[in-house]
């Protein structure tokens, strides 16, 4: 008897290679340990045991060069909107961004008369997924998640799903 | 503790024209001052035994728009008028509160920095600088502090003020 068939007998699973990877990515996805603003608060509330982030496989990283996805809770400034782009910039690839909550998304209630906001985020950095709240529950991250979750799931190597 | 007269009458035996008035209002009255003779008019009021002012509650600029306002092409331009500054002083051991005001014409806005009286006006005299242009003489340390370090469009608070197109590439406007 050969080596694989002594140490794994019938317990070889034959996958494809997309669906394999698009299954480990989907099911780590680590996030930049990163909050903006009143969704940040939310966003820790998902992290914590309540909501529980983790058994998604999303646990915050220290830094961007260890992350899958950054997650844009709260108001971009202008003078943040710089500092998020660096932050995207230096995440490797394949990355994803979830925009969380109505500032981040478009505006929010500063859409008019503010000065110091970018009118969304995707002006920046590409967005995958939009939340929208003000700020959006725990509940409406998590589905937010799930739909990125969906979406990683149907991607190739080959070809980016759109 | 004294009375808003009381502490305007003490100031104005000691600085005579610099101290303009003490309006009064509803509630809240103020004493109108001396921009450039505001930090040594602090300074007084810090250290004199019977004032003992050793709290700077709040310092805010304001917008008075009370020049010309002129509308072309939907721009809006205020020309002459005045800038103000009030400054909200308590004092903890009197329990004695008191609101200065200055106001500053709004072509050159300088007032005396009180950074150095109050340590805690040092930030709040960079946030009216940054959001009205209220220049703050003698200041240790006058940058921008709320907006970016690059930002030349100008400061926010003001009436007259119209955002950029662009900046560092971003679109700006909704």
């Amino acid at each position: 008897m050969s080596f694989l068939d002594q140490q794994f007998d019938d317990n070889i699973i034959i996958a494809k290679v997309d669906d394999l990877f698009n299954w480990a990515r989907l099911s780590s996805l680590w996030q930049v340990g990163f909050g903006l603003a009143c969704c940040a608060i939310e966003m820790m509330a998902t992290s914590a045991s309540h909501y529980d982030f983790d058994r998604f496989g999303v646990i915050p990283r220290p830094s961007p060069r260890q992350s899958d996805i950054i997650i844009i809770s709260g108001t971009v400034t202008l003078k943040m909107a710089l500092r998020v782009k660096r932050l995207y910039e230096q995440m490797p690839d394949p990355k994803y961004v979830i925009s969380m909550g109505s500032c981040s998304n478009c505006g929010g209630p500063y859409w008019e008369h503010g000065y110091h906001v970018l009118k969304g985020v995707d002006r920046v950095i590409p967005v995958d997924v939009y939340v929208p709240g003000c700020p959006p529950r725990p509940e409406a991250l998590l589905e937010g998640l799930m739909k990125l979750q969906e979406k990683v799931r149907n991607e190739s190597v080959i070809r980016k799903s759109s | 503790m004294k009375t808003e007269e009381e502490i305007f009458n003490l100031l104005k035996e000691n600085f005579n024209d610099d101290i303009m008035e003490l309006v009064k209002q509803p509630v809240d009255h103020y004493i109108l001052c001396n921009p450039l003779k505001i930090n040594e008019i602090s300074l007084f009021l810090l250290s004199n035994e019977e004032l003992l002012f050793d709290s700077l509650m709040n310092l805010s600029g304001v917008d008075d728009a009370n020049g010309t306002s002129t509308i072309k092409e939907g721009i809006t331009t205020i020309e002459g008028g005045t800038l103000s500054v009030y400054y909200h002083l308590e004092s903890t051991k009197f329990r004695h509160k008191i609101i200065l005001r200055i106001s500053t014409p709004r072509e050159k806005p300088e007032a005396a920095s009180v950074a150095l009286v109050w340590r805690s006006a040092d930030w709040h005299e960079r946030e009216a600088f940054d959001l009205l242009g209220i220049i703050f003489l003698n200041h240790p340390d006058l940058r921008r502090i709320l907006m970016p370090y690059d930002w030349d469009a100008g400061y926010p608070l003001r009436k007259d003020y119209a955002n950029p197109e662009f900046y560092h590439g971003m679109k700006v406007p909704y």
